[in-house]
């Protein structure tokens, strides 16, 4: 099964051509060609998986693309255990939004073109997910950011949206550019983009000892293809587009900003895995690991003083793919792929629970919201599924593959595991600040008639909601943690299970509730009276670190300010340059004529007075009288004469 | 058939453009019937040229060789490789998208398609020409119908862009002359011959004479590129030009310079280009970052595409002095191939995207909004959704976005240099976050943001223009996707230069 695996991508890309040529006149709009699409993929994966579990050995497809010389470089595919886990993550989970996004986007002008772009996505993410070598994941990674600057600008008319595309596409094109370079030198060094062969050379010692301005080459491939994924899966500090990019439509959040495209960077760390575990001193995966830490962190206390529901969730995004860099940073190789593919569920589940939200109240604001829970129960208990499995409470999926990462942190770097700890605190205390402001209490805003989601949008919740209970389960120790069976990288071995770490991780959530609880339910403490006492520490969260202020002043301005000055250097330095020679050139021309007229034909004129003047004294001598021409010739014999005698 | 096939392909248009000026005034349907005819039947025979052409072939393919003028041994020697074809192909075809798009030209019809027609024999002849005496003659000639084009045709300062124009480019002609005079006088025997001289190297053993003649080369090369800091005559000549000349100009013209760096400085003069590569190599670096910079700040669109050819043409001659940093090195063989591949699809690539973008531009100045300000726009992605849709192509391929024939280009030119001239690849690559900043910006500003009503009555692409925008865009992508038909043309020639090199 796994040669059809080909198909997998090419079933999304037909159905986005069919929808762009054919759009609204095909079934449903052209939404059920897309489903179709997406729903076929993931029947295929599933059987891909399924033959998978059976021990099928990896597959790869190659195709001649570009000639040089004598040789050539290839594209391909391959399947093996970590691209299935992928497909099926991205499969299964992209069919659900894709049915929710009928009933969420029902009324845009714009319907069969979203699901175009919604199809086009699937099919680059897919690529993405099944290149064999560095140069197709690359070409898959930089269409899926394409899909997702069309999607951020999807309602293109408000400028907020136009901003936040840009800002998108700008910023993880900045991170693209060390990924970039990394290919270049992986390429450079060892002459080939496939991660096989890749894989075999650098384990064969090909770069060992090799240095790039004072530091082990390995490392600094590693760091710089990290570049590409600190910007994709927004860590600090290339992170500051992925709030921004709620701007578009919620099922394109739940995907592309949640579940699937930001996990790119963690997919591509795992890909490359060997990359970073060989760099001496695993000096690539400590990189990994703090800036995952920071993430977690930084973005979790962010998350706390957001009051737009769906960019609570975003930093809370930002957080949990900070959790996998984390994971993967500290030989956490199973655990980080794990914590993907819940999240990447429970998420989903979140952001299209948020969306049913917004469906029923027409604005993203907590505050405004209330009492939801009665009136939307299916959103209601759904989106408590969804946060009780990101809060890590057991046993739902979160819990699981959290802590599997707290507790390779625990056994690897003390201080990361105490900002892993203080993050998952902060990550239940702020998701059930949402629940207590938007299902609890009664409804604050008097216009709104919150009412339930049509089915085909609450099934698609309860589906993934299922996921997100039961998910976790396969990483269960006492299950024997089939996952890590099926998923682990050569040389590392996962510590053993450990009821200290895991009672520390679910008491750090209980505790994050139990807060929560007492200041936005209970109202023991309240909500103003902390913002008063964290004083400048609020002020600072609450600006969001001063990220995009010091990027404006630092970069985006400077670069305009300089393309403006080199504007202007352009026209009145190398042009006035130019334009001199020109001149110059006139003079010289000019100077030639002031010659010509008052030199060369005075010259002429010259000679011409000359000739006419002798003419004129000569007019004298030629008298026509015989007697004088006589004279003359005497006079000029004598001369002669004379001439001759005394020489 | 066979046999003349090249200079049928050459003179055909040049026919055609002698009918169009025995056509009696009145007639201009007429006329514009038998240009168009022409040059679809120039595009065909240049099409049938594939046929015989061995792919993969080394060397010179369809020569003919007569004597011309003996006494100097001058020849009529034409012939393409891998390199030229694609190149041959690329100039019918835009000729015929040009002449398409031209349909509503209304002044001095006849003169217009003439100059056309001259121009396109004129460009094919350059890159079918292997003696130097009669590439001189078709490099000179193609200079004068744009000449015309742009004074005759252009905008408000048409003359000073034209006459610009003109003298810059032949200041490089006369460079290029004394250059060509120094190879000929030191050749043993007498030729005008290009491959025969490529084959003597006369002037191998005298290092002074092969600079003065490589900056000779250089200088009219460098200028019809253009190479920063030769560049500025650019963005006047595209502003006045009409939008057909433009699209000539950037799509065929600019590749004249870059085409003689491969075809003759390369090979002529390995060794005193490999001395200069470093040069050629920072003047192209600063040309991608400065492009793409200048272009960022630029208020009109035609200067904004203008400036971002620079930026693209800095890419081609990165790639090439690359391999010219590579000569004398088999080792970085390799590397060379790729890169000169990548420098001659980018040609390729860069006369299909921007010859699009200046249609682009001119779909919405010539018959729309008439402003060209990039400020004076918003909302149109609204109004114009077709219109929208291929401008965004367009400005995607050139930010070298996967999937798109700008991406292979560049992706080549950078894995071949990086080989070569690691430290100016890696400042060349961040020219690509500048142009995509400042192409996702462009479209920002003319097609997203709310509905401006100054602009809702704008009908979108006509029938015409979309006759003359598709083909560029289904070629941006057959190409971005599997490039690998067109490659194997091109590596066959880069291969076999590369060997020669080494």
């Amino acid at each position: 099964m796994r040669e059809l695996a080909w198909l997998i991508p090419v079933l999304p890309l037909v159905a986005c051509a069919l929808i762009f040529a054919f759009g609204p006149r095909l079934p449903g709009r052209g939404a059920y060609v897309a489903i179709a699409g997406i729903g076929l993929a993931a029947l295929l994966s599933i059987g891909i998986f399924v033959e998978g579990l059976g021990g099928a050995k990896a597959h790869e497809l190659n195709v001649r693309w570009v000639p040089y010389g004598q040789t050539a470089l290839d594209l391909g595919l391959r399947v093996d255990n970590l691209t299935t886990v992928m497909l099926l993550v991205v499969t299964i989970v992209g069919s659900m939004i894709f049915v929710y996004s009928v009933g969420y986007m029902h009324d845009d002008p714009r319907f069969s073109r979203f699901f175009a772009y919604l199809s086009l996505f699937a099919a680059s993410m897919l690529l993405l997910v099944l290149a064999n070598n560095l140069l197709f994941l690359y070409a898959g990674w930089e269409l899926v950011g394409l899909c997702s600057y069309l999607l951020i600008g999807f309602y293109f008319e408000k400028p907020s949206a136009a901003r936040a595309s840009m800002k998108a596409f700008v910023t993880t094109r900045v991170g693209d550019l060390f990924m970039f370079l990394g290919i270049l030198l992986v390429f450079f060094t060892l002459g080939t983009f496939r991660f096989e062969e890749i894989f075999a050379k650098v384990h064969a010692g090909a770069l060992e000892g090799m240095m790039v301005g004072g530091l082990p080459l390995l490392t600094v491939v590693a760091v710089l293809l990290f570049g590409g994924a600190i910007g994709k899966s927004a860590q600090v500090p290339l992170h500051t587009w992925l709030p921004d990019a709620m701007e578009g439509p919620t099922p394109v959040s739940a995907l592309i900003h949640a579940a699937t495209m930001v996990a790119a960077g963690v997919y591509m760390v795992a890909r490359t895995y060997l990359l970073f575990f060989e760099s001496p001193g695993h000096g690539a995966l400590t990189v990994v690991a703090w800036i995952g830490a920071v993430t977690a962190l930084m973005a979790a206390t962010i998350a706390v003083v957001q009051d737009d529901i769906k960019r609570v969730l975003a930093y809370s995004t930002i957080s949990q793919l900070g959790y996998m860099m984390l994971g993967l940073g500290m030989l956490g190789y199973a655990a980080g792929m794990f914590h993907l593919m819940t999240h990447a569920f429970f998420k989903a589940l979140l952001f299209l629970g948020a969306g049913s939200v917004i469906h029923a109240m027409h604005t993203n604001d907590i505050k405004a919201m209330g009492g939801l829970a009665r009136a939307m129960p299916s959103t209601y208990w759904t989106f408590l599924i969804g946060t009780l499995a990101l809060a890590g409470v057991p046993p739902f999926a979160g819990f699981w593959s959290k802590d599997e990462i707290l507790l390779e942190a625990f056994h690897h770097h003390r201080g990361l595991y105490a900002m892993a700890l203080a993050a998952a605190f902060l990550t239940a205390f702020y998701m059930f600040r949402v629940i207590f402001y938007t299902f609890a209490g009664t409804t604050r805003s008097h216009h709104a008639h919150p009412h339930e989601s049509p089915a085909v949008m609450t099934r698609p919740l309860w589906v993934l909601a299922v996921f997100s209970a039961g998910i976790g389960l396969v990483g269960a120790p006492f299950l024997g943690n089939p996952f890590h069976h099926y998923l682990h990288f050569e040389g590392l071995k996962a510590p053993a299970f450990s009821w200290g770490v895991a009672l520390a991780g679910v008491g750090a959530s209980g505790a994050g509730i139990a807060a929560a609880a007492a200041v936005y339910h209970w109202k023991v403490v309240p909500s103003g009276a902390l913002r008063r006492a964290a004083g400048p520490l609020f002020t600072l969260v609450a600006h969001k670190y001063y990220f995009d202020e010091l990027y404006a002043a630092a970069v985006v301005r400077p670069t305009l300010a300089v393309a403006r000055a080199l504007r202007t250097f352009d026209v009145y330095v190398i042009d006035l340059i130019v334009n001199l020679f020109g001149f110059a050139g006139l003079g010289l021309a000019r100077l030639y004529r002031v010659f010509d007229l008052y030199v060369v034909d005075g010259a002429v004129n010259l000679l011409g007075w000359i000739a006419q003047t002798a003419g004129g004294v000569l007019r004298y001598v030629q008298t026509g009288r015989a007697q004088n021409y006589l004279l003359a010739i005497a006079l000029g014999v004598i001369v002669l004469l004379a001439a001759g005698l005394f020489r | 058939m066979d046999r003349y096939l090249l200079s049928i392909t050459i003179f055909l248009p040049l026919v055609g453009g002698l009918i169009v000026l025995l056509i009696p005034k009145g007639q201009e349907r007429l006329m514009r019937q038998v240009a168009l005819a022409t040059a679809a039947l120039a595009f065909l025979v240049s099409l049938w040229l594939l046929g015989p052409f061995q792919v993969g072939g080394a060397e010179m393919q369809l020569q003919e060789r007569y004597a011309w003028i003996p006494a100097i041994g001058v020849h009529y020697h034409v012939g393409i490789d891998g390199l030229s074809l694609p190149l041959v192909i690329l100039t019918t075809l835009l000729t015929v998208l040009s002449i398409v798009y031209s349909w509503r030209v209304d002044v001095r019809v006849k003169e217009y398609l003439f100059l056309f027609l001259l121009l396109e024999t004129a460009m094919v002849g350059v890159f079918a020409a292997l003696d130097f005496f009669l590439f001189f003659v078709f490099w000179e000639v193609s200079i004068v119908p744009m000449y015309f084009l742009i004074g005759i045709w252009g905008g408000p300062r048409k003359e000073y862009a034209a006459i610009k124009f003109f003298l810059y480019t032949l200041v490089g002609s006369l460079a290029m002359l004394l250059a060509i005079l120094l190879l000929y006088f030191n050749a043993e025997p007498r030729t005008f011959g290009i491959l025969e001289l490529i084959g003597q190297q006369p002037l191998a053993r005298a290092p002074l004479l092969a600079s003065l003649a490589f900056w000779g080369f250089f200088l009219a090369f460098a200028i019809k590129v253009p190479m920063w800091p030769f560049h500025t005559w650019l963005p006047d000549a595209h502003v006045e030009a009409p939008t057909a000349g433009s699209v000539i100009l950037a799509g065929v013209l600019l590749k004249l310079g870059t085409y003689g760096f491969v075809r003759i400085s390369l090979p002529m003069l390995p060794e005193t280009f490999r001395e200069y590569a470093p040069v050629v190599a920072i003047l192209a670096v600063i040309g991608v970052v400065y492009g793409a910079l200048v272009a960022m700040a630029q208020p009109d669109l035609k200067k904004l595409v203008a400036y971002s050819s620079v930026n693209h043409m800095g890419y081609v001659m990165l790639g090439v002095a690359a391999a010219a940093g590579a000569v004398g090195a088999p080792e970085r063989a390799g590397a060379a191939t790729l890169a000169l591949n990548g420098a001659v699809f980018e040609m390729v690539a860069h006369g299909i995207i921007t010859g699009a973008l200046f249609l682009i531009v001119g779909v919405i100045y010539d018959y729309r909004a008439h402003t060209r300000g990039v400020d004076d726009f918003g909302g149109l992605g609204a109004v114009l959704p077709r219109y929208s849709g291929i401008t965004m192509m367009a400005m995607l391929a050139s930010l070298g976005l996967p999937g798109l024939m700008g991406f292979v280009a560049e992706f080549l030119i950078f894995v071949g240099s990086f080989g070569i001239f690691p430290e100016l690849t890696v400042i060349a690559v961040t020219g690509v976050v500048f142009s995509a900043a400042m192409f996702l910006w462009t479209i920002q500003r003319i097609f997203l943001g709310p509905k401006n009503p100054r602009w809702a009555a704008l009908p979108d692409l006509d029938g015409r223009e979309a006759v003359s925008l598709v083909p560029l865009a289904a070629i941006m992508l057959v190409f971005g996707v599997y490039p690998r038909p067109l490659l194997e043309v091109i590596n066959a020639a880069m291969a076999s230069l590369v060997t020669v090199l080494r």
